[in-house]
């Protein structure tokens, strides 16, 4: 039988000494026997050092379990390393007991740890030089300050700090972090800081809600007394009841003379929708409260068109889609670049035409996933959707007075036409309307679409055929 | 105003702020002091207190100002509210936040604001307190900026150099109750404001490297609340809401907030008891939507009355009404159905999935992993554990659902 005794500190690398030159020799992990208690048995020289490497996961497991106050840590850990020896994926196996019993140790010096960044409490000592010196008492679980002290030097970088506890001490003093033995319980001197804190610990206390419960769970009750906080709870829960009642009993009160007045006049000052639409401003105005059908609450914003006023050429697509709706501007989005790049081989300028949709704003559907996707998946607004919005891209052909209006894809056809169908077939020719002529072409969206590379590359060419010739008939 | 202390004045401006139910301090870049200044952030967030209302202090939550030109119907600081008024100086808030910080008893600072003189000069004093804190003081804890939608463009974008998380409140699900209730706020600039920041920060993401990089502008993203019980909205329209603002506008966070009592209440608004059930049922759905792959036509097809089941969680009602999907093999059952067991979590599925490579799972391995096998063992079956006639019991609702409440003599 090996006896390996362990010091009162520095145990986590004796430990790690003792347990590599073991697991290097092949001992058993039955014939090794894990005390801190010196003199109940003697300590047996250890095997010679030998390299030994063991899996990353190991290494940070063996880092936390080793904090945890339970005396069998060692002995278990010693049996996961030599059990790493034989299988090296033992550690992936949640459902393995060893493994699941050590994660279960890790996790509770990990809440500990963090319970520890949470509740450390300083007050500020009178400083000696330059940098303001502060000094925190506290009991954690486990034996967790070295483990800690790097993340409060890391935070607490520019003042001078001691973290008391009862096992261990970390001082950080003119930049230097140092650990030590613990203390009995200090007196420090008051910090008037926390009559603040408690005030604000006091108001940001909703009465209306309490949840004890959650609250215990959360900071349980073991650390309260190194909380100065915690101090106000039972006034603050013994006035809460009052306080709601006095809150529903109270009845309204008069409003103070200034309110309706100070109301009244920023009210005044809104943007408000025109009251006649009498040019194509007022229209894009009036546009961007739109409500006659549903979409706008969905919807960031109305797109409206942009471009030359008087332009010859009007282009009309479908509906904004996401990058359109987000910036509000029509055609700024992957379609927007298929338009843009047949634009340019048609020698049509973005400047000099209006462009704009048949839909003022996006209709999409949230999508989701549990990989944390988040997308707005495009929907072909409805017929009626777009017979109530059509009304504004009336307003925008009688104010720019196109010479022709060119639409793309089946919704543009639609609304310029009243007929949806066919495309394929309507594409590539000027039909006459109340509003004028309508040359027809395909959505640059459906290029995007369209799974068969020699169809959107025929696609692509046809459109930019049908811009050539929309340049032709309005030069 | 001039008379007020320091902490009677955070008292009032403290006080006005607990309506907002966010206190976030995670997902941000990692900085910390080692090259100066003071402060850190490494990731998750810490709540350092805990009040009785179950609520974290993370942040200290205040308003610059509860002085307000608004007249929202739920704010307790709206123009016609008698509360008692008070304003922090610049110089105020920046001590209390690095006093507060050196004591380690906050991760930094969530400012918000009453609106005064107008939107720009408020949110330019809030931006001001900001750059305080970063450039005078090189504070590297976090911040979170409540900005205000109708301020200008170039003062959002300012913000959001300084601010860790920016959030505009929704506040109400539904545009026509904030055209009611919030008669000064615009449901479509503060969309329009949330698209801004959305773009701006997926434009700050350095390109220069292959794949997506940490964005430095509001490097831990936007959030928004949402009053829960103020309207007549019904728990789908508010997940659906949620929904089209997760994917709009790639929001980190959607805050559900049951409306409670104020004081010096508006005579619009009901004063009962917070809906807190309801607002814990709408929580467990936003997870539902964004970590277990439900959509809101899922949740809301099993809450036909349009509002949530109060009795049994959103997942537990989902599988109630999908009992035909059930029970299902842990052993062989993909990822995203497992995500749908009740009982079930994503640290339990991870746990299932990495555990099955190495042999077949009993009742007990899911036992030692943590698994909720009290809901799970209707739903799934197992060597040596099947539910049988469980799964389809007439009374397994009733098993879940708590016991009804005993009448008292009075």
């Amino acid at each position: 039988m090996q006896v390996v005794v362990l010091p009162d500190h520095g145990w986590r690398e004796a430990w790690r000494d003792a347990a590599r030159r073991l697991a290097a020799a092949g001992i058993p992990p039955e014939q090794v026997t894990w005390t801190t208690a010196p003199g109940l048995f003697a300590a047996a020289p250890l095997p010679p050092e030998r390299p030994l490497s063991a899996p990353r996961a190991f290494v940070d497991l063996a880092d936390a379990v080793l904090c945890h106050r339970d005396p069998e840590r060692f002995a278990l850990l010693y049996q996961l390393l030599c059990r790493l020896r034989q299988d090296r994926r033992v550690l992936d196996n949640p459902a393995d007991p060893l493994v699941a019993r050590l994660h279960g140790l890790a996790k509770a010096v990990r809440r500990d740890s963090h319970k520890m960044r949470a509740f450390v409490r300083f007050r500020e000592l009178p400083a000696a030089g330059a940098r303001r010196r502060f000094a925190a008492w506290f009991e954690p679980d486990h034996l967790i300050v070295a483990r800690n002290a790097p993340f409060f030097a890391r935070r607490f970088a520019d003042m001078d700090w001691t973290i008391l506890t009862p096992d261990e001490r970390a001082d950080f003093i003119g930049g230097e972090l140092s650990l030590g033995a613990g203390v009995p319980r200090p007196d420090l001197p008051d910090d008037a800081s926390e009559a603040l804190w408690a005030t604000y610990f006091t108001n940001i206390f909703n009465p209306a809600r309490v949840k004890l419960g959650a609250m215990r769970s959360e900071m349980p009750v073991k650390y309260w007394r190194n909380l100065p906080e915690t101090r106000q709870i039972p006034a603050m829960l013994a006035d809460s009841e009052r306080r709601v009642a006095q809150m529903r009993s109270a009845a309204a009160t008069v409003a103070p003379g200034r309110a309706a007045q100070i109301s009244e006049r920023y009210r005044a000052a809104m943007p408000k929708p025109p009251e006649k639409i009498d040019t194509l401003d007022a229209a894009a105005a009036a546009a961007r409260t739109c409500t006659r059908c549903d979409l706008y609450c969905h919807a960031t914003q109305t797109v409206w068109g942009e471009g030359a006023p008087d332009a010859r050429l009007m282009i009309v697509g479908e509906q904004p889609g996401d990058q359109e709706d987000l910036q509000g501007r029509p055609f700024v989005g992957p379609a927007g670049d298929v338009l843009a790049e047949a634009m340019g081989k048609a020698g049509l300028d973005r400047d000099a035409v209006w462009l704009t949709n048949a839909v003022k704003h996006f209709k999409f559907k949230p999508q989701m996933t549990a990989r944390g996707g988040k997308r707005r998946l495009h929907q072909n607004p409805d017929r009626q959707e777009i017979d109530i919005c059509k009304w504004w891209l009336d307003l925008e052909q009688r104010f720019i007075q196109p010479k022709l209006t060119l639409g793309l894809g089946g919704t543009a056809a639609y609304a310029l036409t009243g007929r949806k169908e066919g495309i394929t077939r309507r594409r590539g020719k000027v039909e006459d309307t109340a509003a004028g002529p309508v040359l027809l072409s395909w959505h640059p969206s459906y290029i995007l679409r369209v799974p068969d590379r020699a169809a959107a590359d025929r696609a692509r060419a046809q459109l930019v055929e049908d811009l050539t010739l929309a340049a032709e008939l309005v030069a | 105003m001039g008379t007020l202390s320091l902490d009677r004045k955070l008292a009032i401006l403290s006080d006005a702020a607990k309506y907002d139910a966010s206190c976030a301090s995670s997902g941000t870049e990692r900085r910390d002091a080692r090259t100066g200044g003071l402060g850190s952030t490494e990731g998750s967030g810490i709540c350092h207190a805990y009040t009785p209302d179950g609520r974290c202090i993370s942040l200290l939550k205040i308003l610059m100002t509860n002085f307000c030109i608004f007249d929202c119907a739920y704010c307790v600081n709206r123009v016609s509210s008698n509360v008692e008024r008070a304003r922090f100086t610049v110089d105020e808030v920046v001590t209390l936040t690095l006093e507060f910080y050196r004591r380690n008893y906050i991760e930094g600072l969530f400012l918000s604001s009453g609106i005064i003189r107008s939107p720009d000069a408020t949110m330019a004093d809030m931006v001001r307190i900001a750059r305080t804190l970063r450039t005078d003081h090189g504070f590297k804890g976090y911040i979170h900026l409540k900005t205000i939608p109708d301020a200008s463009p170039e003062l959002l974008d300012e913000a959001g150099l300084y601010a860790d998380r920016l959030s505009i409140n929704i506040e109400l699900p539904q545009d026509a109750s904030i055209r009611e209730l919030a008669p000064e706020k615009r449901p479509e600039t503060i969309r329009a404001a949330m698209g801004r920041v959305h773009l701006t920060r997926e434009a700050s993401r350095d390109r220069s490297h292959r794949g997506k990089r940490p964005a430095t502008f509001a490097p831990a993203g936007q959030s928004t609340q949402m009053i829960v019980g103020a309207d007549q909205a019904n728990d789908t329209a508010i997940l659906s809401t949620a929904a089209r603002l997760y994917t709009g506008y790639g929001l980190k966070r959607v805050y559900y907030s049951a409306f409670s009592p104020i004081p010096d209440a508006s005579r619009a608004l009901p004063l009962v008891r917070p809906p807190l059930m309801r607002e814990h049922r709408l929580y467990q759905a936003d997870w539902l939507m964004r970590f277990y792959g439900f959509d809101v036509d899922e949740i809301a097809g099993a809450a036909p009355s349009g509002n949530l089941d109060l009795e049994v969680d959103p997942k537990l009602a989902w599988a109630l009404a999908h009992r035909d999907d059930f029970p299902l093999d842990v052993n062989r059952a993909p990822r995203e159905l497992l995500l749908r067991v009740p009982g079930f979590g994503t640290k339990t599925v991870n746990r299932i999935m990495t555990a099955r490579r190495h042999g077949v799972l009993r009742y007990d391995d899911l036992l030692r992993m943590g698994a909720g096998m009290k809901k799970a063992r209707a739903f799934v079956s197992l060597p040596g554990w099947s539910p049988r006639a469980l799964t389809d019991s007439a009374d397994l609702r009733a098993r879940f659902a708590p016991p009804a409440e005993q009448l008292q003599l009075i």
